[in-house]
């Protein structure tokens, strides 16, 4: 979708703001944020895309009022009433329908290890055959999706060169909206700045993107 | 969806005695400027986590050990300090230098480092003539396994929109002014793919062992916002 999300080459966003000695959770909320939607997701009833898709539609001005975190939670909120883990009724009063049946979390304390090292791969050993190459000129098609998608507005269009192949993964746009991994190559895509910002970019500058096969046709 | 259901479990806050204070309250020990994606926020979304937490613990839905532990790994176990380790490592062996740069993956793992939000990494090198830099223009893409979590910074809309615009100029923003003839690559995280900068290894390090090299090393030079500065212009930045 054609969200505030995808801000690449956005102007009146201001300075950047590093901060001296940042610790890692603003307060105690944000790690239990954090946590809570890393512990959420074990439950499998959506995935990492879904579950980004989900942010992008928070309405702009929410989008850009509210802090990091605070999207987090909204998005999770959502998540779960539409799988039906929570209800109305439970965020309205705090506490569970009495009717509940009690469930057992499959992320354990024991578990965490194991998720954190081994992670979610979003790589597919499936035999797909890739469409470039390495070397080949591409365009960047000319796509508007409503759903979720990852190729941001700013390379649409745009040509650019395959740097590699980095093997074939799960598509977003499609396993975003539970419609199927559809397993395909993604490439390093090396855009010169020149052709996307025009010549006020330097000539030998570039941007790479990771860009699936079906955001890219031969130029 | 035409609304944002930014106040969930209000009621049940409120309910509960607790001071639901409104906007944007600030903690007396946050004094700059204002204007970007500040975390440091108002009381109310912390008793609304604090409400869900137990409503999902009452459901069984989370197990608050697991919660402390996820917790406990990102605080305290995972952060730059791994990245570190890998650039030293990198810049004390030219072969693993270049396992580093061939199979990024591999390499990396032969010190430990991997998984979540890292199960696919490539690093690029940063040379005299070739300086790297890594955003997320979508979201908040970081790897995770070497860098920790990302920094306010690198997830607000002032990174995520000029980086790709304005490279020099975010990068001169940090301090770093980058010659005229130096190459710029800012590798956008489009993917599930998550990238690290091999810094350049500064002047004046010849003699120094692998752990005194990865005290040089900071997260912003990894990012690529930044250079590793020389032990004699005062070590990091």
């Amino acid at each position: 979708m054609n969200g505030v999300h995808d801000m690449g080459g956005m102007h009146g966003m201001g300075p950047i703001q590093p901060e001296k000695n940042e610790p890692v959770f603003h307060g105690k909320w944000e790690g239990r944020s954090f946590a809570i939607t890393r512990a959420m997701g074990a439950w499998g009833k959506w995935n990492l895309d879904a579950t980004r898709f989900q942010r992008e539609q928070i309405s702009p001005l929410d989008y850009f009022r509210m802090s990091y975190y605070e999207r987090w939670m909204v998005a999770l909120v959502e998540l779960m009433l539409k799988n039906g883990m929570v209800t109305p009724a439970e965020l309205e009063s705090g506490k569970a329908d009495p009717g509940m049946v009690k469930q057992h979390s499959p992320l354990t304390a024991q578990k965490v290890p194991i998720l954190v090292s081994k992670g979610v791969p979003a790589r597919r050993d499936v035999p797909v055959a890739a469409s470039f190459q390495a070397g080949q000129r591409v365009r960047a098609r000319n796509i508007n999706p409503v759903g979720h998608t990852r190729l941001p507005r700013y390379a649409r269009g745009r040509a650019g060169i395959v740097d590699r192949d980095h093997g074939v993964f799960l598509f977003p746009d499609t396993n975003a909206l539970f419609l199927g991994e559809k397993p395909q190559h993604v490439y390093s895509v090396c855009f010169a700045a020149r052709e996307l910002w025009g010549e006020q970019a330097a000539p030998q500058d570039s941007v790479y993107l990771d860009l699936w096969d079906d955001y890219l046709e031969p130029a | 969806m035409t609304t944002t259901r930014r106040d969930f479990l209000t009621s049940a806050v409120t309910a509960s005695g607790a001071a639901v204070t409104s906007g944007h309250a600030h903690a007396q020990d946050h004094t700059h400027d204002h204007g970007h994606d500040h975390q440091v926020v108002p009381s109310d979304p912390a008793l609304r986590v604090t409400a869900l937490e137990s409503l999902l613990v009452e459901k069984g839905l989370v197990d608050r050990a697991a919660l402390d532990a996820l917790i406990d790994t990102y605080e305290n176990k995972v952060g730059p300090r791994n990245g570190a380790r890998v650039v030293a490592q990198a810049w004390s062996d030219s072969a693993f230098k270049q396992r580093l740069l061939t199979n990024s993956d591999a390499a990396i793992a032969e010190l430990g480092y991997g998984g979540l939000q890292g199960e696919h990494m490539v690093v690029v090198e940063n040379t005299a003539k070739v300086h790297n830099l890594v955003v997320c223009t979508l979201c908040s893409c970081y790897p995770w396994p070497v860098l920790g979590l990302p920094p306010v910074w690198y997830k607000s809309a002032a990174y995520r929109s000029r980086s790709v615009i304005d490279p020099r100029g975010v990068l001169r923003e940090f301090g770093l002014e980058l010659a005229a003839d130096v190459e710029v690559r800012v590798w956008d995280s489009t993917a599930e793919v998550r990238y690290l900068v091999l810094p350049e290894r500064p002047a004046g390090t010849e003699k120094m062992n692998e752990a005194e090299l990865a005290a040089l090393v900071t997260r912003d030079a990894m990012v690529g916002v930044a250079k590793v500065a020389s032990p004699q212009e005062g070590g990091p930045a």
